[in-house]
């Protein structure tokens, strides 16, 4: 095990990946960096740090640094990953699949089904998403619900360094398109990361962080550490709560879900993006659906209201779910009836 | 004229077969058998045909809602894509895509696109492979005077240039973007080529309704593009002889503009003239070619018809998880 943060576990993944296999190559905006200036190539790195060292190792041609077109860079890496390659593609951030939505949702999301099985389009979508810098409406949004929405895309949401290992490795060696969501606020959090060259999470298998007989909570991302948070001051009063990390949105893990609700009978759900035609509304319908006599609650959930994202600090963290919207939102389940 | 005799009869009948496949579907759509959109390539063929007689499975296209001649041309099975055209589970796409949706990745046909303008960024994208590669091989988009409107296509020429992918950008100027003409939509004098020109790229233009003159304009686009010059582009002028789709009403077009162009625009009556003139072919070749030609499309509306049709359980084929 070597400790690493979730960045560093980002572009150690794309490193060995890339070494394993000559057909992986990295495309975005500035995943170089200094292309063209006096500067020179790799005076950046990528915004994030998250290609830092790939163009060095691997050269131009592997590591392609892109004009500022995101329908172009979506659409490169589905042609790449047509002729065999497979594409590991940054929007730089997540808000940016407007700009490129086409590619993303008519395109690589359908070219194995539309073209009767026979096309494999292996490309890997990596994004940066979710708010916490006060960067505002247009660089702070959590987009899994809209992708999660859309037939053909598998959609990664990881929490930690090892699940950035894991389940990043994953997405690239899959042979269908893998949105892949990176929680800016998470890029400098340090963890645990197994070693082995092949380590790999499979898609569709939620882990289980917190263990408790009462509450389910089901979170992603940032919020899945307020979600601990709350379940480990509730644990000091006697209260258990299971607090599920979904890891992969498509495909879901509704068994990890349902076999939870049925121990606790209540599903608190915790997301970042907005409530209406979301992913908890639709954990909440799941439950309902499927667990409805296990319940001793109706479910809850826990997201920011229905606006566009504020700029100021104050304006912001309202906006958020905070530890202690969760908290209330644990106790009402309990105090149902 | 270079081309022998073996490959003048093989072009003319890739061309002649994708007539004849459009000619059959424009009668068997009022039929009501087949379902969907369908957008016919007739009077187009000699760009098709013209580019694809020059690339092999190794080289990629892309096709636009119009592709069925791209598909053709480049080796898609005549009857696996009618079979498509008719919604057969053995069709080319098991019947999930239809006509707009066709590939073949077997044969370097990487998709015909129902969004116009969204395959330019995905061909760049297989001619990025094509450098990775090394092979000298290259991709080609299709579009229209429609598809060179779209921001994609902006994108894709800058990108292509950027990165030197040798991409060739094939725009089909026919005059018409679905019901509008190309003197109102296309801003730059009805000039395509000078939009690529300007994203700093070499260019060609070229008489899309000549065999010849297409073939011999992509011999010396491609060898530029294969030698590692980056990407290109060229602009034929052609002609659309059905509306942009089966059962349009064609009110926009001029007092008998369709029978002036099939009589002077016709690219295989075009070809005939030209090959008997020179003596290379005679019209009984010709019109050997053309009998097996309508022969070929009368088996494959005959297997169509027979052909297998999918069930309730195939929706669900060629998914990674169904909810």
């Amino acid at each position: 095990m070597a400790q690493m943060m979730y960045r560093e576990a980002v572009v150690s993944t794309i490193a060995e990946e890339m070494a394993r296999d000559p057909n992986v190559v990295v495309l975005g905006e500035d995943v170089v960096g200094g292309m063209g200036t006096p500067g020179g190539p790799e005076a950046i790195g990528g915004i994030w740090s998250t290609s830092t060292g790939l163009f060095g190792q691997f050269g131009k041609d592997r590591v392609i640094d892109t004009p500022i077109s995101e329908s172009a860079i979506v659409g490169a890496a589905s042609g790449l990953a047509l002729a065999g390659k497979r594409p590991v593609a940054e929007l730089m951030f997540a808000d940016f699949i407007g700009v490129s939505l086409d590619q993303i949702w008519n395109q690589m999301g359908k070219f194995r089904y539309m073209f009767g099985g026979k096309s494999k389009c292996p490309a890997v979508l990596r994004m940066a998403y979710g708010a916490g810098y006060n960067a505002a409406a247009q660089h702070s949004q959590s987009v899994h619900q809209i992708l999660t929405g859309m037939p053909g895309l598998k959609v990664v949401i990881p929490t930690t360094p090892a699940d950035v290992k894991g389940l990043l490795r994953t997405a690239i060696r899959d042979d269908d398109p893998v949105i892949f969501l990176e929680h800016k606020a998470l890029y400098g959090v340090t963890g645990e990361v197994p070693d082995d060259p092949d380590f790999m999470i499979p898609f569709g298998h939620a882990r289980l962080s917190r263990a408790g007989q009462d509450v389910t909570i089901v979170s992603s991302g940032l919020l899945l550490g307020f979600c601990e948070a709350v379940a480990d001051k509730l644990a000091a009063e006697g209260i258990g709560c299971d607090v599920i990390d979904l890891r992969t949105t498509s495909p879901l893990d509704e068994e990890a879900i349902l076999d939870s609700v049925e121990v606790t009978g209540r599903l608190l759900v915790v997301d970042e993006a907005p409530p209406r035609c979301s992913l908890a509304g639709d954990i909440c319908a799941l439950v309902a659906s499927k667990a409805f006599a296990s319940l001793k609650a109706p479910p809850q959930a826990v997201t920011p209201p229905h606006t566009p994202i504020p700029f100021a600090r104050e304006l912001e963290s309202a906006y958020l779910p905070s530890t202690d919207k969760i908290e209330a939102a644990v106790r009402k389940l309990l105090a149902w009836r | 004229m270079q081309l022998s005799r073996e490959a003048l009869l093989r072009a003319y009948r890739q061309m002649k077969v994708i007539r004849e496949f459009e000619e059959r579907l424009h009668v068997e759509i009022m039929t009501g058998e087949i379902a969907g959109f369908t957008h016919l390539y007739s009077g187009q063929e000699a760009v098709a045909v013209g580019v694809c007689e020059h690339l092999d499975t190794d080289d990629k296209i892309i096709s636009t809602h119009r592709g069925h001649g791209h598909c053709l041309a480049k080796g898609c099975a005549v009857d696996a894509m009618m079979k498509e055209i008719w919604g057969s589970r053995d069709g080319l796409c098991k019947g999930k895509g239809g006509s707009m949706h066709i590939a073949d990745v077997d044969v370097g046909m990487l998709g015909a696109n129902g969004i116009v303008g969204a395959g330019a960024p995905i061909a760049v994208g297989a001619a990025l492979a094509a450098k990775l590669d090394g092979k000298g091989k290259v991709s080609i988009t299709f579009s229209g005077d429609g598809a060179c409107n779209q921001g994609t296509t902006f994108e894709a020429m800058n990108f292509a240039v950027v990165t030197q992918a040798p991409c060739i950008f094939v725009f089909e100027n026919n005059h018409y973007s679905e019901h509008t003409g190309v003197e109102y939509a296309v801003g730059t004098q009805q000039d395509i080529a000078s939009r690529a020109e300007a994203f700093g790229m070499k260019v060609w233009r070229a008489d899309g309704t000549d065999f010849f003159a297409v073939h011999d304009t992509m011999r010396e686009v491609l060898d530029h593009v294969r030698a590692g010059n980056g990407p290109a582009a060229v602009e034929f002028d052609t002609e659309r002889f059905f509306g942009h789709f089966e059962g349009d009403p064609q009110r926009y077009r001029g007092e008998g503009e369709l029978d002036r162009i099939r009589a002077t625009r016709d690219c295989l009556k075009k070809f005939r003239e030209s090959v008997t003139a020179a003596k290379l072919l005679t019209d009984a070749d010709l019109d050997a070619v053309d009998t097996d030609a309508l022969d070929a499309i009368e088996a494959a509306v005959a297997a169509a018809r027979a052909a297998a049709r999918p069930t309730a359980e195939d929706v669900l084929a060629d998914v990674y998880i169904a909810y």
